[in-house]
């Protein structure tokens, strides 16, 4: 009864314990933070790779493909059982991305996904990250009218509206160019007799050439090189086979003077791009392919949205020649399954590994977790170095307390005795300073704890104080791709985190009790 | 007829090691406290007293030689006896006086009752204690400063205070180790005047530890203490001078 007496009065009177416990303060508020916003970051981004990767992908290597998808899915189902709640084929390859953007054409390199919206939508987030509202219901490979990204500006036009408008100031100067050809022609035959006659006449033509808008659709060039679309495409009513970018593929992202997030489409919705890529035919050719941008993709994993570009399963195989002539099966290079929650992917990969082992396949079964094996490890690594650093400060801090109690006990040294004189045992003497260590933590991780929630709750607007004061952007948009800083508050972690703190007040404490219970009451009494 | 005996030492031997030199503080020591009585026990400053005393108290322990509470020994007995020993069967009160400077007056009186009891049968007789208490201070005519901690008290206050926390548990021996060697005589003769009224009264049993003969006069029975031994023998006084002297 006296040691929880004793110990709020010394609570209350001692106040240099509170100040050796601030650091236990400041160091659990620091690991609530650190790990709310580490676990928040990786959960974000165990979401979006989960989603953007399927459970389990199984991936042919050969540009052929796996011939026969159906039996090899019924081999699948077979060994999967009941855990296989989806499943979807789709064709990599990859290919080219040629932009024609101002008459410069960029080129980047991409790998395009043949895929088949409903299923592909099943097997991994897919949908959600397009631009479109609608398309985010259910995607679509057709163009749209307008209202790509209503939140941003420099899409305002995309859709069918932004490619007429496009296609007649493409119309209007090609007609100011064959005009001034006709007049270059007409002023070359009233100077004709002077020098170079032929020569000039070139020079003319190339500077009639000269920027072009856009991909010229008047020219040879609109159909595949390989023929197979001859017919002519209407740019004004009619679209190429649509193809879905990745936003940065066609964007990039930069500052102006004023600080504000700005975005570059080199192509957006509505314009048309060329992709080439090999076929799947024993002698490999090039095929050269145009296709209409039907939305973007963004899904914030910049390793994602650089590198992949969408278009339709089918349309794919076709190009490609992946159809077999005589059978009609299409072939595919991927197959991607989702299963039920909770399954342990690593035994159904390493059971598909040994149905289709890599002797005999040229396949690579791999779980999403596989895929982004040293990202995922990186994240954890750096979250447990985190934390290991920050409780080394909590002990450190222990140690503090350590030093402050040694003194407070000298200080008590005659109450000491004197309890021993009322009759408390040593026990009793010593768990009055272990009860004040445990109070101690309980007040200073307490404060923590509540200090560490209050900044998580206001990160985002602590963060925007710190950049109006300092002007410098804590969480640089540019960078993460999120435009808030995520964070998650583990109940759990919590737990453990005030048990740490508290636990190292307690340790802190065992010895200098020890030492007020050993204390010889005599001498406790005789101290001056 | 002589009353029964209350505490017995005998043959103490106490000496303190300084630098592998033995120094005799107490070279075997009987001594006998009865009941009902004011035991004086004399000497000069340095003279083994407090020692004595510290080992009566269990709070010490002898190099040689017994110590018996109501005929059991107690110097030897396990520390949760010799605890609760301390704690039940007797009070100490001391020349600084040592009460606890984070509790009030009220709460000082308290904390033997605290110490003894388990948080449960504490809260289970608060309001008894509680009483017990306030009947302690209101004894040493203290009740009004009962919320006052001792740095607001003068020392003849605490000094009341420290003889009403030692008879909180309802001792059956009061150990005083020079009760007035840190007070001047004026107040140190209220404290005397105090300690023999409870005699008087309350038929309690008092070692009194001091270095002035004129208190020690006063007792019912007087021991003298020289170079670590009881010199004379006591002269069991017929008429118990101490609260005449004292009044
Ligand atoms: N811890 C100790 N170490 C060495 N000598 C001590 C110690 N405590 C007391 N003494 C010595 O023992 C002797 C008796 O002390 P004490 O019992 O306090 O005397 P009194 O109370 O009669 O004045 C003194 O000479 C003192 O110096
Ligand atoms: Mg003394």
């Amino acid at each position: 009864m006296y040691r929880w007496l004793l110990c709020f009065r010394y609570l209350k009177t001692r106040y240099i314990a509170l100040a050796s416990i601030i650091s236990v303060t400041l160091g659990v508020a620091t690991l609530i933070v650190v790990n709310s916003v580490m676990s928040g970051f990786s959960t974000e981004m165990h979401e979006r790779l989960h989603g953007l990767a399927s459970d389990v992908m199984i991936e042919c290597h050969a540009t052929g493909g796996m011939p026969d998808p159906d039996a090899h899915l019924r081999e699948i189902e077979r060994i999967c059982g009941p855990a296989l709640v989806g499943s979807s084929v789709s064709v990599s390859v990859p290919s080219m991305l040629g932009i024609d953007f101002r008459g410069q054409q960029i080129g980047r390199h991409v790998n395009l996904i043949g895929l088949d919206p409903a299923t592909y939508d099943s097997v991994s987030d897919f949908g959600k990250y397009l631009l479109h509202p609608e398309n985010q219901e259910s995607a679509s490979f057709e163009l749209r009218e307008s209202g790509y990204a209503p939140d941003r500006k420099e899409l305002a036009a995309a859709g069918w509206r932004h490619r007429r408008d496009r296609v007649s100031e493409e119309r209007r100067i090609e007609k100011m160019v064959a005009q001034e050809r006709k007049m270059m022609a007409e002023l070359h035959r009233k100077a004709s007799g002077q020098s170079e006659p032929a020569e000039q006449d070139d020079a003319a033509a190339s500077a009639a050439k000269g920027p072009s808008f856009g991909p010229s659709f008047s020219q040879q060039l609109m159909s595949g090189s390989d023929g197979q679309l001859v017919a002519a495409v209407d740019p004004m009513t009619e679209q190429f086979p649509g193809i879905i970018l990745g936003i940065s593929t066609c964007s990039v992202r930069h500052r102006d003077e004023a600080g504000e997030v700005k975005d570059h489409y080199y192509a957006q919705p509505g314009d048309d791009v060329r992709m080439i890529f090999p076929n799947a035919a024993g002698e490999t050719k090039v095929i050269n392919q145009k296709f209409t941008v039907v939305d973007l993709y963004e899904s914030g994993m910049s390793e994602y949205d650089s590198t992949f570009a969408f278009v339709r399963l089918d349309q794919l195989q076709e190009f490609r020649g992946m159809i077999d002539p005589e059978t009609g099966v299409r072939s595919v290079t991927t197959i991607q399954l989702k299963l039920a929650e909770g399954t342990d992917l690593n035994v159904i990969r390493d059971a598909l590994r040994d149905r289709f082992p890599p002797e005999l396949y040229a396949y690579n079964i791999q779980t999403w977790r596989d895929l982004q094996g040293p990202l995922l490890s990186a994240v954890r690594l750096e979250t447990t170095i985190l934390n290991i650093l920050l409780f080394l400060i909590i002990a450190v801090a222990g140690f503090g307390i350590l030093a402050t109690f040694f003194m407070i006990v000298v200080e008590k040294t005659r109450d000491i005795g004197t309890l021993k004189a009322l009759g408390a045992s040593g026990r009793g003497v010593s768990s009055i300073f272990m009860t004040y260590g445990l109070l101690l933590g309980f007040v200073g991780s307490g404060a923590g704890l509540i200090g560490g929630l209050v900044f998580v709750h206001y990160i985002n607007d602590i963060a925007e104080l710190l950049e109006m004061f300092t002007g410098q952007e804590v969480f640089d948009p540019t960078v993460y791709y999120f435009t808030e800083i995520p964070t998650i508050v583990h109940p759990f972690t919590l737990v453990w985190v005030m048990c740490g703190a508290v636990g190292i007040a307690v340790m802190a404490s065992v010895l200098p009790a020890m030492r007020a219970a050993r204390m010889h009451p005599v001498q406790a009494l005789r101290f001056e | 007829m002589p009353t029964p005996i209350v505490l017995t030492a005998r043959g103490l031997k106490k000496s303190y090691h300084k630098d592998r030199i033995d120094v005799p503080v107490l070279r075997g020591v009987d001594l006998e406290v009865r009941q009902g009585l004011v035991t004086a026990l004399v000497g000069r400053s340095g003279s083994g007293k407090s020692t004595l005393m510290h080992l009566l108290a269990t709070l010490d322990r002898p190099d040689e030689g017994e110590v018996f509470f109501r005929g059991n020994r107690i110097d030897n007995a396990p520390r949760a006896v010799r605890d609760r020993y301390r704690n039940h069967e007797i009070g100490i009160i001391f020349q600084f006086y040592h009460l606890l400077p984070e509790l009030s007056a009220i709460e000082n009186v308290l904390a033997p009752a605290m110490i003894g009891q388990s948080v449960w049968s504490y809260f289970k007789s608060r309001s008894e204690n509680r009483r017990r208490a306030e009947a302690m201070l209101d004894r040493v005519g203290l009740l009004h400063r009962a919320k006052h901690r001792p740095s607001e008290m003068s020392g003849g206050e605490m000094q009341r205070v420290a003889i009403a926390r030692a008879l909180m548990t309802d001792p059956k021996l009061l150990l005083a180790d020079e009760p007035t060697g840190n007070l001047d005589t004026e107040t140190g003769q209220e404290i005397l005047r105090l300690l023999a009224d409870l005699k008087e009264r309350d038929n309690l049993t008092i070692l009194m530890i001091t270095h002035d003969d004129e208190i020690a006069a006063s007792a019912d029975v007087c021991w003298r203490m020289q170079d670590g031994l009881i010199h004379s023998e006591p002269g069991v006084e017929e008429t118990p001078a101490f609260a005449t002297h004292a009044a």
